[in-house]
């Protein structure tokens, strides 16, 4: 398997992200400077969390229109799956691989803590490390997470089947009191129309090595690498 | 000049009369205003110079000691860190948010200056007393300011410490701590050695912001103090990440002579200091330094303090080589000087030189006082006898639990990115932070610790006890204490009394760091920290840094195992002078603090390393403020299991057992208690079971249990409460 990690000004959980991919590939991903024109061939390509150009305008809003970021769109329209985590959700929200945007947190404050998220399917190469309905333990830190769209798209995504993982309690139960974010419908991750594209603001390569506590976040890289290998 | 002229710089008629001297002829303003700046309090340390130099400061780990950027400590395999804390008070308390930011954004320019990647952040915060009008807005801005520089930049904020008290109602402390991670054989330093060499700018361009900071950073302050926001800098976090990244990739080519960070007095201190390290003269042309503004002055370009600036001396020849990297993290890059061998800076801007003056006498020949002190009289030690008892020690528990000093920080550090870069092994909450040393199985530990009320009431004894909690905090984490870097925040120098706190905390500094082999290999000193009159507490922050060499073998706090014993080591004598129950029970505060006996402190700590290493124990907590049953608490919130205390039959009063805050002791949690007092007894230090964990509650014999989920609510509820409320 191939993954290839875009590293644009400000990304700061490139590295993190690639040393969680080389412990499940047994090898180290391309770093792909956003300057670019294209990704090299790859099985996998990662929009990594962190701070492009700042967060000044907007979240991503300013690596979306990175040389690079035309034929990593142009992939994953051709079904190369895309990976974006936190930051690369907002990438993926303004190049319109995914609907909606990632307001300001309710709180409006930056938030950094682990979050229990609910599994909501399985049956895509992110996920299938984990059961349905599974509750599992993922950092967050973030300052603009709180995912917001219409009522109308919303109810087309629960219809699509496109929610990934949701923020829920311990047992699992999904009330507003544990809605770290204010996000519309405690939506933590979502995916595009194939499956293939999954955006998520929780970091899983933050508890994917027991010395850091957790290994909840391993199971997605785990089967990425045995469904994209 | 005018002698008005003279005075608004900061110099005093002695100190001009040297600039003449000096120069031969009147300053030009530029030169002027380079004078002043080199020779505030803030740059040239001339009041606490001649007591700074009597701290340890080598080592056989220590690869740099204080004078550079940063301090460096060899962690082995050819790895080091380097370190340094660092005061952003005055900024902060007129513009927290800005303030903190650029004191964050400050520190990790020092660190990553030498060659280290910075990768881990710590804070110590002190704010004035919650019912103050201005607390909760600096206390909001500061925690945003930080976060909001620290997480862009993706360095995590680990540690550090928040305290609250009425002798920083008029002046906060924002002090920063980073420590970065080298290869021992890529230092950079700061002495620009050779003549001929290129003189390069390379960051953020240069504005108006931040003149004269760090004249500011050297005088009280007073009711106009708003009126000098205009000297605070701005940040940019995101040109200082890219810095960061430009900056490591130049160095991993072999063409750097020297590089510095500009920081306070900017380009000013930033040439002044690698000229006169490197014995050599610099030729600046302003007109190549890139501006924000138009028609920047001289002056104003040599006093910024525009934020995310660098000074680097290249190899001849290597400056398209540079340029390029640069170009591509999208960073300006100029030219703007060359190395001389004429001992001069000379300073041209549009064709006139504004500045030529002699390198060595603006860096050595800065006024150094010996400012006299006085030291106040050690209060007297008050028996635990004479210290009235509570009605409830459970009660008393749970008011120390939810009160300021005592409550959890996490409204705080849940705003900090404190786990960006992968390695945070600890995070926030325990003794100490503990990052992986990236790729390896190595550990760093880190650590903020100052107790100001000690300081208050017994300056020696304070700098004392400063330096061994942070030498504990860090063993208590399993790690071996390397260095320290320190920040000694006090009032205006001028006042004997003050000066006399200084003096005493440095000589108690001196003895502990001695006694413990922990030298002060980096600091900062920020001196009148005083509104109208009214000084801080003296406040001589110690950051710490210890190398775990096996992650394998760490501890932390959390009680984690039903049934086990937990053990008291390090003697009990139920000292409540100065104490948190003193101080918030009965609130006053009298007597003398706690006595630190160092050769006691070694052992015990030398012991209790023995110990997590060998695995005998299986949680490992200090005893601090507050005192025992607030550690025990402490210890039982973080891992969720509580804890049974037993009957007490010793000498003391069983609240002074309790609450007292006895130095140099440990609790321990551990299924081979009798092996543990075993080696306790043979190594002769006092030892003592004070309880068994389990359960889901604090008891203490003969009172009520308190349910962990109270006192959890208590601990976790005071902060956001406060800061929600109104």
């Amino acid at each position: 398997m191939k993954a290839s990690v875009i590293v644009f000004p400000g990304s700061n959980c490139d590295r993190d992200v690639a040393v969680s991919l080389e412990a499940a590939m047994g090898k180290k991903p391309a770093m792909v400077w956003h300057g670019e024109a294209d990704v090299p061939a790859s099985d996998l390509i990662v929009l990594p969390g962190g701070f492009s150009y700042g967060d000044y305008l907007r979240s991503g809003a300013m690596a979306a229109h990175s040389p690079i970021m035309r034929d990593v769109v142009a992939k994953a329209r051709k079904g190369t799956p895309v990976l974006g985590i936190c930051n690369g959700f907002h990438l993926l929200t303004e190049t319109g691989l995914l609907p909606g945007v990632l307001m300001r947190n309710a709180s409006l404050k930056f938030i950094c803590k682990d979050v229990w998220l609910k599994v909501v399917r399985n049956d895509t190469d992110f996920a299938r490390g984990y059961a349905p309905g599974e509750v599992i333990r993922i950092p967050i830190a973030h300052h603009d997470g709180n995912y917001f769209a219409d009522e109308d798209t919303l109810d087309r995504l629960e219809g699509e089947n496109r929610v990934a993982f949701r923020y829920c309690d311990a047992s699992g139960a999904l009330n507003g009191d544990i809605n770290p974010n204010g996000s519309q419908r405690n939506i933590a991750g979502l995916y595009n129309e194939t499956g293939t594209v999954l955006g998520l603001m929780p970091h899983p390569e933050r508890l994917a090595d027991p010395a850091l506590g957790g290994t909840d976040g391993r199971p997605m890289f785990d089967s990425l690498v045995r469904a994209l290998h | 000049m005018t002698p008005e002229l003279v005075s608004e710089h900061g110099l005093s008629a002695e100190e001009y009369e040297q600039v003449l001297s000096i120069l031969g002829r009147e300053p030009s303003i530029t030169e002027l205003g380079i004078f002043s700046v080199m020779w505030s309090e803030h740059c040239s340390y001339k009041s606490s110079k001649v007591w700074l130099k009597t701290l340890p400061t080598t080592g056989p780990q220590v690869i740099c000691g204080p004078g550079e950027n940063a301090g460096i400590v060899d962690i082995g395999d050819g790895q080091c860190a380097i370190f340094k804390m660092e005061s952003h008070n005055h900024p902060s308390f007129i513009e927290p948010y800005q303030g903190a930011a650029t004191g964050v954004g400050g520190i990790m320019r020092d660190v990553f200056t030498m060659g280290a990647r910075p990768v881990a952040n710590l804070n110590a915060l002190r704010f004035g007393a919650p019912d103050h009008p201005k607390t909760r807005h600096l206390v909001s801005g500061v925690v945003a300011g930080i976060g909001g520089y620290g997480n862009c930049v993706g360095v995590p904020t680990v540690g550090g410490e928040v305290n609250f008290d009425p002798g920083y109602n008029g002046n906060i402390l924002v002090n920063a701590m980073c420590v970065g991670l080298a290869d021992t054989d890529r230092i950079f330093y700061s002495a620009a050695r050779g003549v001929g060499l290129p003189v390069v700018y390379v960051g953020s361009k240069t504005g108006r912001d931040g003149i004269h900071g760090a004249t500011m950073a050297s005088a009280e302050f007073d009711d106009d103090s708003d009126e000098k926001r205009p000297t605070v800098q701005v940040g940019d976090p995101f040109t200082e990440k890219l810095l960061i990244e430009a900056c490591l990739e130049l160095m991993a080519r072999d063409i750097i002579i020297a590089i510095q960070d500009m920081g306070a007095a900017g380009l000013t201190s930033s040439s002044v200091e690698m000229a006169d390290k490197g014995g050599v003269g610099f030729d600046l042309d302003l007109n190549k330094v890139p501006c924000r503004e138009e028609g920047m002055s001289a002056y104003e370009m040599m006093l910024s303090e525009s934020q995310e600036r660098m000074l680097i001396v290249l190899k001849p020849g290597s400056e398209d080589k540079a340029r390029a990297i640069f170009q591509k993290w999208e960073l300006d890059f100029a030219v703007v000087g060359v190395t001389t061998d004429t001992g001069r800076l000379i300073v041209t801007h549009n064709g006139h030189i504004e500045a030529d003056m002699p390198v060595k006498a603006l860096a050595d020949s800065a006024p150094e006082y010996k400012r006299p002190w006085t030291l106040p009289e050690p209060p007297a030690v008050i028996l635990p006898r004479d210290v009235a008892a509570p009605d409830s020690l459970t009660g008393t528990l749970e008011t120390l639990m939810g009160s300021p000093h005592l409550c959890s920080r996490r409204w705080v550090w849940e705003q900090y990115d404190h786990m960006v870069m992968g390695d945070t092994l600890r995070r926030p909450g325990g003794d100490a932070a503990v990052v992986r040393v990236h790729g390896t199985t190595k550990g760093l530990a880190a650590t903020c610790d100052v107790t100001p009320r000690y300081c208050a009431a017994d300056p020696v004894e304070g700098g004392r006890q400063a330096v061994a909690e942070a030498w504990r905090n860090l063993t208590a984490t399993g790690a071996d204490p390397l260095a320290i870097t320190d920040c000694m925040n006090f009032g205006n120098p001028e006042r004997p009394e003050i000066m006399g706190q200084f003096v005493g905390c440095i000589e108690g500094m001196r003895e502990a760091a001695e006694a413990l082999q922990f030298p002060v290999v980096s600091g900062n000193v920020s001196l009148y920290n005083e509104t109208k009159g009214a000084a801080i507490p003296p406040t001589p922050a110690i950051g710490g840094v210890g190398l775990i060499p096996d992650i394998a073998h760490m501890a932390d706090i959390s009680l984690k195992i039903e049934g086990e014993t937990l053990l008291l080591l390090g003697a009990e004598r139920g000292h409540l002078g100065q104490s948190l129950y003193m101080d918030v029970i009965l609130e006053k505060r009298e007597g003398a603090p706690p006595p630190v006996d160092l050769a006691a402190e070694r052992k015990t700590g030398d012991l209790v390393r023995e110990l997590i290493r060998d695995g005998s124990v299986s949680a490992v907590h200090d005893v601090s403020d507050g005192g025992l049953l607030v550690a025990v608490s402490e210890m039982a919130l973080a891992g969720g299991v509580g804890a049974a205390m037993g009957e007490y039959d010793g000498p003391q009063p069983v609240h002074a057992m309790a609450f007292g805050e006895d130095q140099g002791r440990y609790i321990v949690a551990s299924s081979r208690s009798g092996e543990i007092i075993a080696r306790a007894k043979a190594s002769g230090i006092p030892v003592r079971i004070i309880g068994e964990t389990g359960g889901d509650t604090i008891s203490v014999p003969g009172e009520e249990p308190v349910p962990l989920e109270k006192l959890r609510s208590l601990h976790e509820g005071w902060l956001p409460h406060y800061m929600t409320s109104r």
